[in-house]
Parts: structure tokens; C-alpha cells; sequence
């Protein structure tokens, strides 16, 4: 009972809980085994394409939940450190003695450490303070790098940016990476051991404080933490695992613009992010898998989609600032209680006819859309597989009959949602 | 010395329609501690109402509705958005803006399409008021000048002198004992974040026909704004006008005075390299004034949060 205080009072804490250091392996096994198997069930070049687009994404999306999530600091600017990374792997490409030394995947390596030391610099005068200061020096030094590609040409290579050839490096094991499989599994296996180090990074004491400090850096502080010092330390992180994405989007696509460092990037970065969840570590992967999705495959499908993407954003601010992620551990109570059958019910009833209404609320904007803005003379349309003309009455009634009839039973069944939901929340009684 | 002159007036136009989106966003600012992302999308939304709406009735009523129904949308974003985000704390209101600015820029292009809108100068305004030795200035530059200045005489003194001014001061400072007399801070809360989107509205209408409508303009002018009330001090009226005139005089003289970084450098002693083709830093001392002009307020910003991060008028919270 005295233990505690024979610990000397005038140190700050000299030992911390941080939850230990060992990983569950499970997630990671299966993680790993299922980024080997996905091209051989996707075995075309698009879907390549896409897997390669998402893994850079889930880094990128990682690495800005270090700040936004795990350190509370909100940036507008963190495209920046990604296509700095970037920039300088192709500086490096294009230096043919030197790249024709090192082996391929070591290069995003090189992109982080750039990154890293760009944050370095940003970090030491942007982290003084978190909130709104941080978020704005983040946008005006965001704003100035991206203005300066354009003028910078000798590094950033003006408007059409800058090029190179990855496959001039050193051959690694014989692999040149000539074709979109073998640097697939480049960016797999460097998603897999920057998502695992940036969990461990979560795990010491250091990510601990940075928790510690998002909630109250005050306290922090009284305990012996310097606040601007750890929110350093989780900036300089951050801007490697940019970095380090920024290396691999040079390797994948062997170009690079202003585009990547850019205010809309930065944007959407933090979009992904928070449509992920900034509350649990696999959020903002769920985020990069989801919006990689809906920006490659539906804006295959309309013009709108980046309307429903905004759409979507600010429903789930307004309604699950948890995120998708947070919607998924919502409902961690009810299978710990055994309870989850409950819900699958009413989730049917309640859901099916919403997702049903929604689609015809889809398809009434995508009606005016045509309407409005389609070629004149070109009436037809073609929507869920139906071809249509926009300019008669019945495809309107139509639509518009779908979309109030499925809201309208979403709204009927949602309150027998809730009450089952409050049901298989509770403790006890019949299950 | 007559450029000077003109330069004065092009800065002082640039400036004024700043200080109209800054007021508002600035007040918004000290009253609900959030920065609104969606501020200048209200700009767009006014200029883009007031063409539609000077389609059917002219350009004048345009200007009395078009920031009236902005206002009123905006206090519904505030009603029904942000205070419901607000429960959530800061940074999820600044984000739920974030997403506010995206939705309304992909609304207005499903709306209007993509084009700039051919939204012009009433014919009304459309001559010459007076000419500086051959710089001719437009009579809608002056129309401008006037509707802003009157805007801020008007601002002030609702703030300052009316009993709803000071029930709107008491209630930034005090809103839980402004509260406890018997006023609805609710209610006040959405008024002024209304008052302040349609304060906005009225600088779209009347820039839509100079600087182009078109989506992206509350891209261009959205983060200029937030320059300019973080330089004048977060929540200071006096700390706005004074940066947004600074900015739109900064930026006009550095467009229209071609300075040379290397006449500069070689004014503080530092010879030009020989051949220039292999410098490191070629690109730097080829930067010519026009070149950075549009990058210069950032400069300032993060220069003026480094040394002092209160902004020029702000007060020291620490």
C-alpha cells in the first residue's frame, strides 16, 4: 500500500503504462495473406490499378490519423509532405548512377525521410499549439508549397511536373518491376510494415501521450509532458509515413504534379479519414478501401459522384462523427451480450427499404441532372439498366414513387429498430 | 505618381469586398469559436442567386434579395447543422464546414453546369467615372467602394450603438448570463451567423459581375479570407478591415510593379552567379514580384502566427 509513495515526488511519472509493446497477430496474418491472394481473385490490370491506388491511400490515411486522430491536431496541409516525398524519389529516379545502386523497394524510404525532414522544419514552429493555429499554419504553408511547384521549376518541374523511369534501378532479386503485379506487391508489403509500425508507434509512450495530449494538454503538461514537444515527435511521424506514400504514388505512377500537393488533395486526405473514423486504428483503412472504391468505380457510373461523396461526408459528420469504423464498434456491446441476432431483423425491415429510397433519391438527381445539362435533342437516358427519355413524365413518377415509398417504411420500422437496438444493448433477460 | 494613385483605388476595391467576407466570418469567429470553411461558399451562392434572379428582375433587385436568401440559408445551416455538430466539439465543426464548402461547390456546378455564368455589369454602371492620365476607372470600382464603406458605417454602428449591438457584444463575452436576463442566445447565435452569410451574399453580388462566377471562385477567394482574419487577429472587426486592406494593397502593388529578386539582392551586395543554368537556386533569383503576389498573404500569415499569433489586433489569450 506504501509503494506508491516511495516514488520520488519531485520526477514526473517515472514509469508509464503503456499498453504493451507485442501485436496481436491475428488482424496483421490475415491482412497479410489477403493482400497476397487479392490479384490472384482480381486478376486484371484495372483492378491492379485500384489495389495500388488504395494501398497508397491507407498509408497516407494513416499517417494523417497520427495527427487527426491520435494527436487531435487538424491539418489542411498534408498533401504537402506526401508530394515533397514524392518529388524528391523522382529526383532520386532520374539520377541514373545513383539509382542503378540501390534496389527499388528501398526507395519510398528515401520519400520518407524527405518528408520527415520538411516536417522537421514545419513542425518546429507549427506545433506550438494544436486547434485552430495549427490548422491554420498547416493551410498557409500547405497553400505556399503548392503555389511554389509552379514557380520552384528546377525542383517541382513547373506545371507538368516531373517524370521518371523506375525501372532503372538496381534489379531486386531479379525483379525489375516492368509490369503492375510485381509493384503491387512492392506497395503491399510496405503497407503492411508501415501499418504495423505506425500501430506499434500508437503503442509506446509516445503515442500514448499524444492521446494524452489531444484530451488535455493541460494535465499533460502537470504531468511532467512537455505538450508541444510530444506533438512534435507524432508531426516528424506523420510526415515520414507521407513521405514514405509519397515515394511509393512516384513508383507506381512514375509521375508527379502540383495535383499532389495541392489544397484539394489535402482535403481529400482528410475526408478519407474521417469517413473512416479518426477513433480506432483501422478507421482510416476503411476509409482509403471505401473511397478509393467509390471514387474509381462510381465515377465510372456518373458525373455526380463526387456530389455524393460530399453527400456522404457531411452525413457522417452530422450523424456518426465515429465514422464508418464507429458504426462497426457500435455494435461491439451487443456481441459481447450475445445479443447481435436481435438486430438482424429490424436492420432488414429498416435498412433494405432506406437504401431503396436513397437509390430513388439518386436517381431523381441524376434525372435533373440530364435534364438540365444534357444535350439538347438528346432525351434518352439510361439509368439502372433502364433506358429512358428524362423529358416524359412517367420515369419522374416513377422514381419519385420509389423514393417515398422506401423512406417512408424506413421511417415506419425505425422505431422498432431502436427499441431492439436498446434491447440487445441491455444486460440480461430473454435472449 | 497617377499609378500609385490607381494602384490605391484597385487595392482599396480588392480590400473592401475581403473585408466584407472577413466581417462577417470574424464575427461568426468570437461568437461560436469556429472557423467557417463554408464562408466563402456563401459568397458563390449570393453571386450565383443574384444572376438567376437578375435574369428575371434586374440587377437591383438581385442585389436586395439574393443576400437575403442567403442569410436565410445560412441561419438554417447554423440551426440545423452546425449546432447540431457542435455538441461534438471544435475540430469535428470545422471539419462538418470543411464538407459544407465541398457540397456546396459540386451543388452549384449540378446546378448552374461548370461555365461561367455571363453575369455583368448593370448598363446603369457600365461607363467611365474618371480617368487618372489614361487609367480609366470604372464607375461599378466606385459603386463598390461605396456599398462596402456604407456596409462597415452601418455594421459598427448596430454593434456599437443599438441595444441588439450590445446584446450581441454581451452575449460573445457572457452568453450564460445573457442567458439568465431572459434573451434567446440561441436565436442571436443564428442571427448574426445569418447576418454574416449574407454579408457575404452581398460581396458575391456585386463581385460575381468583375471577378468572374464560376464554381470555383469560392476556392480562389476561401482561403485568402481566413489569411486575412487570422493576420487581423481572430474575432477583431478593426483587425479585418485593417488586414484586408493590407492584403489587397499588398497584392495589387506587387501585380503591378515588376521587382526583380535579383535587382534586390544585388542591391544588398550579393553578386549574381555566372552561369545561372546550373544554380541550385536559378529559380529563385529569376523571382519576379508579379510571380509571388498571390502567395505573399501566406507568407504573412505564417510569418504573423510564428511572432505573434494573437494577429495584429487580437487580444493574448495566453
Amino acid at each position: 500500500m506504501n509503494e506508491q509513495l516511495k516514488t520520488d515526488p519531485t520526477k514526473p511519472a517515472q514509469r508509464m503504462r503503456a499498453g504493451g509493446m507485442t501485436l496481436s497477430l491475428a488482424p496483421w496474418i490475415i491482412a497479410a495473406v489477403a493482400m497476397m491472394a487479392l490479384p490472384m481473385i482480381f486478376t486484371n490490370n484495372s483492378a491492379l490499378t485500384i489495389m495500388n491506388q488504395m494501398s497508397i491511400t491507407i498509408i497516407f490515411a494513416l499517417a494523417y490519423n497520427m495527427l487527426l486522430g491520435q494527436g487531435g491536431m487538424l491539418s489542411f496541409g498534408h498533401a504537402v509532405y506526401a508530394g515533397v516525398g514524392g518529388f524528391f524519389c523522382m529526383h532520386l529516379m532520374n539520377m541514373s548512377d545513383f539509382f542503378a545502386t540501390i534496389p527499388l523497394p528501398i526507395l519510398p524510404l528515401f520519400g520518407g525521410l524527405f518528408g520527415m525532414g520538411l516536417a522537421l522544419i514545419v513542425g518546429s514552429f507549427s506545433t506550438r499549439s494544436a486547434g485552430t493555429v495549427f490548422a491554420m499554419i498547416s493551410l498557409g504553408v500547405g497553400e505556399l508549397i503548392a503555389a511554389s511547384s509552379v514557380i520552384v521549376v528546377a525542383f517541382f518541374g513547373g506545371e507538368e511536373g516531373i517524370s521518371g523511369d523506375r525501372t532503372y534501378a538496381q534489379p531486386f532479386f531479379g525483379v525489375e518491376f516492368l509490369q503492375q503485379i510485381e509493384v503491387y506487391y512492392l506497395t503491399a508489403a510496405w503497407v503492411i510494415i508501415s501499418a504495423a509500425l505506425m500501430y506499434l508507434w500508437s503503442r509506446t509512450p509516445v503515442g500514448r501521450m499524444a492521446n494524452a495530449v489531444r484530451d488535455n494538454p493541460e494535465r499533460a503538461e502537470f504531468l511532467g509532458y512537455s505538450a508541444r514537444w510530444v506533438r512534435y515527435y507524432s508531426f516528424v511521424a506523420s510526415g515520414f509515413f507521407a513521405g514514405v506514400s509519397g515515394g511509393l504514388f512516384a513508383i507506381n505512377y512514375e509521375i508527379l504534379t502540383e495535383e499532389n500537393l495541392n489544397a484539394a488533395s489535402s482535403g481529400i486526405i482528410l475526408l478519407v479519414t474521417f469517413l473512416g473514423g479518426v477513433g480506432f486504428f483501422f478507421g482510416p483503412i476503411i476509409g482509403a478501401v471505401v473511397f478509393t472504391l467509390v471514387q474509381t468505380v462510381l465515377s465510372l457510373q456518373t458525373e455526380l459522384w463526387a456530389f455524393y461523396a460530399g453527400c456522404l461526408f457531411v452525413a457522417t459528420v452530422m450523424f456518426f462523427p465515429g465514422g464508418l469504423a464507429g458504426l462497426i464498434m457500435m455494435h461491439v456491446p451487443a456481441v459481447k451480450l450475445g445479443k447481435w441476432k436481435l438486430l438482424i431483423m429490424p436492420y432488414i425491415k429498416t435498412l433494405i427499404p432506406a437504401a431503396i429510397g436513397i437509390l430513388g433519391l439518386c436517381a431523381l438527381v441524376e434525372m435533373t441532372f440530364h435534364y438540365r445539362h444534357g444535350a439538347t435533342g438528346d432525351n434518352e437516358m439510361t439509368l439502372f439498366w433502364t433506358t429512358f427519355d428524362s423529358h416524359t413524365l412517367m420515369p419522374w413518377l416513377i422514381a419519385a414513387a420509389v423514393t417515398v415509398i422506401g423512406i417512408g417504411i424506413a421511417r415506419m420500422t425505425a422505431p422498432s429498430l431502436k427499441e431492439a437496438w436498446d434491447e440487445a444493448n441491455t444486460m440480461g433477460g430473454a435472449s | 505618381m497617377d499609378l500609385i494613385l490607381v494602384n490605391l483605388i484597385d487595392g482599396l476595391v480588392t480590400g473592401l469586398l475581403l473585408f466584407m467576407l472577413s466581417a462577417g466570418l470574424t464575427l461568426i469567429f468570437s461568437m461560436m469559436g469556429v472557423l467557417n470553411f463554408a464562408h466563402a461558399s456563401f459568397y458563390m451562392l449570393g453571386a450565383y442567386f443574384a444572376y438567376s434572379i437578375s435574369l428575371a428582375l434586374g440587377f437591383w433587385m438581385g442585389l436586395l434579395i439574393a443576400p437575403l436568401i442567403v442569410g436565410v440559408a445560412g441561419a438554417m445551416v447554423e440551426r440545423y447543422g452546425l449546432r447540431r455538430v457542435h455538441q461534438y466539439g471544435h475540430v469535428p465543426e470545422l471539419i462538418f464546414t470543411f464538407g459544407l464548402a465541398l457540397l456546396i461547390e459540386e451543388l452549384v456546378q449540378f446546378i448552374w453546369g461548370k461555365n461561367q455564368m455571363p453575369y455583368d455589369v448593370p448598363d446603369i454602371l457600365n461607363f467611365t467615372a474618371f480617368a487618372i492620365s489614361g487609367n480609366s476607372i470604372p464607375a461599378y470600382k466606385i459603386f463598390m467602394i461605396f456599398i462596402s464603406v456604407g456596409i462597415f458605417i452601418g455594421l459598427l454602428y448596430v454593434l456599437t450603438k443599438t441595444r441588439v449591438g450590445m446584446i450581441i457584444q454581451a452575449a460573445l463575452s457572457y452568453p450564460r448570463t445573457v442567458e439568465a436576463l431572459g434573451h434567446n442566445v440561441p436565436l442571436i447565435f443564428m442571427g448574426v451567423f445569418g447576418v454574416g452569410t449574407a454579408l457575404a451574399g452581398v460581396a458575391g453580388v456585386i463581385a460575381g459581375p468583375v471577378l468572374g462566377t464560376f464554381p470555383g471562385m469560392a476556392f480562389v477567394l476561401g482561403s485568402i479570407v481566413f489569411v486575412t482574419i487570422v493576420i487581423g487577429g481572430l474575432g477583431s472587426l478593426w483587425g479585418a478591415l485593417v488586414a484586408s486592406l493590407l492584403i489587397g494593397w499588398i497584392t495589387t502593388f506587387a501585380k503591378s510593379y515588376n521587382i526583380e529578386m535579383e535587382s534586390i539582392l544585388n542591391g544588398i551586395g550579393i553578386a549574381t552567379p555566372e552561369n545561372m543554368d546550373d544554380n541550385m537556386f536559378r529559380d529563385f533569383w529569376s523571382l519576379t514580384s508579379p510571380q509571388i503576389a498571390d502567395i505573399l498573404p501566406y507568407i504573412l500569415m505564417v510569418l504573423i502566427l510564428i511572432f505573434r499569433p494573437a494577429g495584429l489586433f487580437g487580444k493574448r489569450t495566453q
